[in-house]
């Protein structure tokens, strides 16, 4: 899935992965897609969550190596 | 202000003392929802971090400024960044160190009593997630029933006291937590003790508890007595330590009684608990001490922090124990269970030594309540 921007969230623990997507949102504009790359294994939840909440959609969700990857469409 | 760290001891004996304490727990939803740190004068708001991330001011004039306060997450990295936030506002909150990573893993023990020839018996309570474990110790030698995985806990335990660990045995084949009964053999040259209708998938040597098997503790000053009880699993075993005290394993509770669904044979089984409820155990004597291996809710809590009561009492009071329709008992503990504990299948395959995960991933796996009961 084509992303308008990436963002490197490995290794940090938890809020940081939520603290830099949230700061990477405020970046694109509406309907673009941010993809976020995360290794500490609460961030599924509460994206998952936090996306819900701001009304953000997640498009697509993959693990692969214990690396987390997210693709969100900006609400 | 400044932040305080509270750590998981702390909170217990808030919980025993039933102490004033209000929780703003910082988890999303879903997770506080499914489980949280309980206790009878705890108050609490839910409010994910990541609503937050912008100012508490929104919040402020729903946190009370007249009893303590402790912020709690998953880990602890949002609850200092919620903790900070509060004190550059202006107020006097904490945090739970290690936050419900920790919670899930504290143990506290509680001696239970003295047993009759010199010697006692402990009860480590596993506040956040309901397990509890026995520490059986007599004249230098101890036994340990239903351990956890966090088995330097014992370990250091024994340690103080002046015990060796001689026995440990599990009661049956756990589905809701990860058994630390095998490791502790392993490092102590203890015989490990399993009921060998559980264990037949198991993939290690162990000795096999059969009904009516004495074990001696501390050379013939106590003796365990094995007492076979299926139901909740095929081969779940009872204890009956130093004729006085009983060690009913998932079969019996305080307020609940086991499930006989999370191997997977509720139906085949469901006869076998009856027996064992309102046959078995009710030819005990009604002077016996119970001695659980879970709680479920923070009310079957005694004053101490202790979780035990007389057979006699439950026969009365324990609505599992006086349901006299058979069908009727049958629908109880098939019909409308609880949800299933989590990662349960994973769990029973962990204690089989079919699989080996990493402790990271032994922690997630034993996230939430144990849900071995229904009511």
């Amino acid at each position: 899935m084509e992303a308008n921007k990436v963002l490197d969230a490995k290794g940090l623990a938890c809020p940081m992965p939520i603290v830099k997507t949230k700061k990477a949102i405020n970046e694109i504009e509406s309907g673009q897609i941010l993809e976020i790359h995360a290794t500490d294994k609460g961030a599924k939840n509460d994206l998952t969550a936090w996306a819900k909440s701001g009304g953000h959609e997640i498009m697509k969700h993959e693990e692969e190596n214990d690396i987390l990857k997210f693709w969100i469409k900006k609400a | 202000m400044t932040i305080t760290r509270m750590n998981s001891a702390e909170v217990t004996k808030k919980v025993f003392n039933k102490e004033q304490l209000f929780i703003l727990d910082v988890r999303n939803e879903s997770d506080f929802q499914d489980w949280k740190i309980e206790g009878e004068n705890f108050e609490y708001l839910n409010i994910p971090y990541f609503e937050l991330l912008d100012g508490v001011e929104g919040i402020l004039d729903k946190i009370p400024t007249e009893k303590p306060v402790l912020v709690v997450c998953a880990k602890e990295g949002s609850s200092i960044m919620v903790a900070e936030m509060l004190s550059d506002a202006g107020m006097a909150v904490s945090y739970l160190e290690g936050g419900m990573k920790a919670w899930s893993e504290h143990l506290e023990p509680v001696k239970i009593g003295d047993l009759k020839d010199g010697g006692e018996i402990y009860q480590f309570v596993r506040i956040g997630k309901g397990c509890l474990s026995y520490m059986v110790v007599s004249n230098g030698e101890a036994a340990i029933i239903d351990a956890t995985r966090m088995t330097h806990l014992y370990l250091e335990f024994a340690e103080r006291i002046g015990a060796k660990i001689n026995h440990v045995f599990d009661t049956h084949l756990h589905a809701d937590h990860i058994s630390g009964g095998r490791k502790i053999a392993e490092e102590t040259g203890a015989t490990y003790w399993l009921p060998p209708k559980d264990a037949t998938e198991v993939t290690f040597a162990y000795e096999p508890l059969v009904d009516g098997k004495d074990v001696e503790i501390g050379k013939v000053n106590i003796n365990i007595h094995a007492l076979y009880t299926p139901g909740h699993t095929i081969g779940s075993t009872s204890f009956i330590v130093d004729g006085t005290y009983l060690l009913s394993g998932d079969i019996l509770f305080i307020d609940s009684i086991g499930r006989p669904d999370l191997a997977g044979l509720a139906q085949d089984w469901v006869g076998d608990l009856r027996e064992s409820l309102y046959k078995r155990y009710k030819d005990l004597s009604e002077d016996l001490t119970v001695l659980p291996a879970h709680f479920m809710i923070i009310d079957e809590l005694n004053k101490d922090g202790s979780v035990s009561e007389k057979l006699g009492t439950l026969y009365r009071k324990n609505h599992g124990l006086n349901i006299k329709d058979e069908n009727e008992f049958r629908k109880m503990v098939t019909e409308n269970l609880p949800p299933q504990p989590n990662a349960y299948q994973e769990i029973r395959e962990t204690n089989m030594g079919k699989i080996n995960p990493d402790e990271e991933k032994q922690r997630e796996m034993e996230i939430g309540p144990n849900r071995c009961a229904v009511r």
